[in-house]
C-alpha cells in the first residue's frame, strides 16, 4: 500500500489525504480484476484437463453458445458436450462455491475472534458440521424443515454446537487466541471421535460411502448439488459481505468498538451464525475439506490488505481459485482413481499453518 | 490567594452560559460491592473545557466510561436535549487506544464514522469527505497510509483525537489523553484539543494527571477522590496546596509562574524551617 515515499514532515493537501481515504475505503479493485482473471483462466484450465481432453477453443464456443442470444458453434461432439456441462462444469462450479464459502468463513471467524488462526476446521466447525451430516447420510434422519433440507440442518446444528463450546471453553480458559484454538481441538476431537462411532454402526457399503464422503470431495454429477449450496452461498455471502466493515470495527477492541457506536456482541452473533451456517452447507455437500478457511485470507491479508473490507470479498475469489485449481490435481495426479481434494488442501495447508504460527507468534490481528 | 492567580484565571471563562451540553446526576458505578463512583453531579456547559483531576483509581476513567455507556451506572446521563448520550453524540479518546497491526491512518479514522453508516456499513462520500478534512485539519495528510501501529507516541495520540473528531460529537471525552507522551507532545495535543474547542464550538471533558497543564487548559476543574467530588469551581479555587496534598497523599505547591499556575511537589530539602516536612 505504500506506493509513494512519503514526506517526513507533515504538510496538508488536500487531494493527498483524500486519495488515501480512497485507498482505505476502496476495495482494492485492481486486486478483484487480477483475481478474477486468475478464477477464469484457472476454471478454463480445470475445465479443459482430465481423461477426455477437451479443446480450449471448442471449451469457449460451447459457454458462449450456451448464453442466451448468442449463437456459436462450438465445434465439441455431443459426448464432449455431456462431459463439459454434467461433469466437468457442475464439479468446477462446486468447488469455486465450496472453496469460496470456506474462504469467507474463515476470514469471518478470524474477524469476529480477533484470531488469526481461527478456521472453520479448527474450530471444530467442520468437524461438528460432520457430525451431523454422517448422523443424517448414515442413519437417514429426517430433519428436513421448509426449504431446508436434512443434510445442511442437521450439519448447521453440529457446526453451531461445536462453535458455541469453542467459545465457551476459551471464556473459562480467558479467551486468548490460544484457548480458542485448544477448545476448537477439543470440540474437533470429541465431534471426530462421535463421527467414527456412528460410522461403525453402519453397515460397511454404507460407511465406505460416508466415509468418502468425510474426506472432502467434490466427486459429483449433475448440478443438484450446486443447487443445494447456491442459496446459502447467497444468503451467507451477503450477510457476511454486509459485516465486513464491522469486522474491522472490532479490530480495535470491544470497548472502543462499542464506543465507535458498535454492538460488539449482536454484531459477533450475526457473523459466526452467518459462517457456521455457510461452513455447513459446504460441508454438507464436499466433506471436511481442511486448511482452506486459513490459508486463503492469510494470503489475502499478505498480498493485499490487512481491512477486512478488502479481506472478506477477495477471500471468495480467492478461495474459489485455490480449491478449483486444487481439485485439478486431485482428479488428475492419481487418475485414473482419484485422490479426495481435502487430503490435497491438508498436504498444502498444514505447512502453511506451521509457517504462520512461526511469523506470528499467537499476535492477533 | 494572590491577585495575581485570581486575574490569570479568568481570560478563559466562557462568556455565555447556555443548556449545559451534558449533565450527570448522582451518578454511581460499582464493581462487585465496592462502589467507585459514589454519587457525581456535574454540568459541562457548551463550549467549555472541564477537568476531572484526581488520584489514582478516583474514579475519573470510570466516570467517563458510564457517559459513553461502558460502564453500568445508576442515575442519569443526559446531553442538553434529555437524550441518553449515544456513539454520535459523544467521542471518547481512550487512555490505551488499541492500535491494530496493519491498519492505515487514514483507515483508522474511517472508524469514527462507524455510528453514522446505513444498514449497508457502507461509507458515503460525505464519510470520505470528513474523514479528509480532518486528516488535513490536524496536519496527518503525510501519515495517511502508514500503520497506526508503527507510529509514536504522540502521532498515535493526534490519530486518535482525528478519530474521535470524525465522530463530529459536540461532546469530546478524554481520559488522560498525554499520560504516554513526552512534554512538548503533551503541550501540543492539549492545545490541539483547546483549538479544536474554539474553532468548532467542542465542549471537552477531560480526565487529567497533569495539574499544570489543567491549570492552564480548563475552565473549570472537578476534584475527585474515592468517588466523590470533593472540590470544584475555577482552577485558582481548586487548586489549593493543603486540598490537593490530602487528597493525592504527598506535599503539594501551587506556584504562579508566568501568571499560570503550576503544581509541584512540595521540595523536601528546602531550607526553610517551616515548610520542611516533619
Amino acid at each position: 500500500m505504500a506506493d509513494a515515499s512519503l514526506p517526513t514532515t507533515a504538510l496538508p493537501d488536500a487531494d493527498a489525504a483524500h486519495s488515501a481515504v480512497r485507498r482505505a475505503f476502496g476495495m482494492s479493485i485492481g486486486a478483484a480484476v487480477v483475481g478474477v482473471v486468475v478464477l477464469v483462466a484457472v476454471g478454463l484450465f480445470s475445465a479443459t484437463s482430465g481423461a477426455a481432453g477437451l479443446p480450449v477453443k471448442g471449451v469457449l464456443g460451447a459457454l458462449f453458445d450456451w448464453v442466451p442470444l448468442i449463437g456459436v458453434d462450438s465445434s465439441l461432439s455431443t459426448t464432449q458436450e455431456n462431459i463439459l456441462f454434467e461433469i466437468r462444469l457442475p464439479r468446477l462450479v462446486l468447488g469455486m462455491l465450496v472453496g469460496g464459502s470456506l474462504g469467507v468463513a474463515g476470514a469471518s471467524y478470524q474477524g469476529v475472534f480477533r484470531n488469526p488462526l481461527a478456521d472453520p476446521y479448527l474450530l471444530g466447525v467442520s468437524a461438528g458440521a460432520g457430525f451431523g451430516a454422517v448422523l443424517a447420510l448414515g442413519f437417514g434422519l429426517d430433519l428436513s424443515w421448509g426449504p431446508f433440507d436434512t443434510v445442511p440442518a442437521a450439519a448447521f446444528a453440529g457446526a453451531l454446537v461445536a462453535v458455541l463450546a469453542s467459545m465457551a471453553i476459551a471464556r473459562g480458559g480467558g479467551a486468548s487466541p490460544a484457548t480458542l484454538l485448544l477448545g476448537g481441538v477439543a470440540m474437533a476431537a470429541l465431534f471426530s471421535a462421535a463421527q467414527t462411532y456412528a460410522i461403525q454402526q453402519l453397515n460397511e457399503t454404507r460407511a465406505r460411502e460416508v466415509l468418502s464422503w468425510l474426506f472432502g470431495q467434490l466427486n459429483t454429477t449433475g448440478w443438484k448439488q450446486v443447487g443445494l449450496l447456491l442459496p446459502y452461498v447467497v444468503v451467507c455471502g451477503v450477510v457476511l459481505f454486509i459485516h465486513r466493515r464491522h469486522l474491522d470495527v472490532l479490530r480495535v477492541g470491544d470497548d472502543e468498538a462499542r464506543s465507535l457506536g458498535l454492538d460488539p456482541a449482536r454484531s459477533r452473533l450475526v457473523v459466526i451464525v452467518a459462517a457456521s451456517l455457510l461452513t455447513a452447507a459446504a460441508v454438507s455437500v464436499s466433506g471436511l475439506i481442511a486448511f482452506v478457511g486459513l490459508v486463503v485470507p492469510h494470503i489475502v491479508r499478505l498480498l493485499i490488505s490487512h481491512s477486512y473490507r478488502v479481506i472478506v470479498p477477495l477471500s471468495a475469489l480467492v478461495g474459489a481459485t485455490f480449491l478449483a485449481f486444487v481439485d485439478i490435481g486431485a482428479r488428475t495426479l492419481l487418475a485414473p482413481s482419484e485422490l479426495p481434494v481435502g487430503v490435497i488442501t491438508a498436504f498444502v495447508g498444514a505447512p502453511f499453518f506451521a509457517v504462520v504460527l512461526w511469523r506470528d507468534r499467537w499476535s492477533t490481528t | 490567594m494572590s491577585p495575581v492567580l485570581t486575574a490569570s484565571t479568568q481570560g478563559s471563562e466562557s462568556a455565555i452560559r447556555s443548556a449545559p451540553a451534558l449533565s450527570c446526576r448522582d451518578v454511581r458505578v460499582s464493581f462487585r460491592d465496592q462502589e467507585v463512583v459514589c454519587g457525581v453531579n456535574l454540568e459541562l456547559d457548551t463550549g467549555q473545557w472541564l477537568g476531572i483531576i484526581g488520584p489514582n483509581g478516583a474514579g475519573k476513567s470510570t466516570l467517563l466510561r458510564s457517559i459513553v455507556g461502558l460502564a453500568y451506572y445508576s442515575g442519569a446521563i443526559a446531553l442538553g436535549d434529555g437524550r441518553t448520550p449515544a456513539a454520535a453524540d459523544v467521542a471518547l479518546v481512550p487512555q490505551a487506544p488499541i492500535m491494530p497491526k496493519g491498519m492505515t491512518v487514514a483507515e483508522y479514522v474511517l472508524l469514527g464514522r462507524t455510528a453514522h453508516l446505513g444498514w449497508l456499513a457502507r461509507e458515503s462520500r460525505a464519510d470520505r469527505e470528513i474523514a479528509s478534512s480532518v486528516l488535513n485539519r490536524l496536519e496527518l495528510t503525510a501519515f495517511a497510509d502508514r500503520f497506526v501501529s508503527t507510529l509514536s507516541g504522540g502521532e498515535a495520540q493526534q490519530v486518535v483525537v482525528a478519530r474521535a473528531l470524525a465522530q463530529q460529537c459536540p461532546v469530546l471525552l478524554l481520559d488522560e489523553p498525554t499520560s504516554a507522551l513526552d512534554l512538548g507532545h503533551q503541550v501540543s495535543v492539549l492545545e490541539l484539543v483547546d483549538d479544536l474547542r474554539r474553532t468548532e464550538g467542542l465542549s471537552v471533558l477531560a480526565a487529567m494527571h497533569d495539574l499544570s497543564a489543567a491549570a492552564r487548559f480548563a475552565d473549570r476543574l472537578i476534584l475527585i477522590d474515592h468517588g466523590r467530588i470533593v472540590a470544584e469551581g475555577r482552577p485558582a479555587a481548586v487548586l489549593q496546596p493543603d486540598l490537593l496534598s490530602a487528597v493525592y497523599g504527598t506535599p503539594l505547591t501551587v506556584q504562579p509562574i508566568d501568571g499560570e499556575l503550576v503544581v509541584l511537589p512540595e521540595p523536601r530539602r528546602r531550607a526553610k524551617p517551616p515548610k520542611e516536612a516533619p
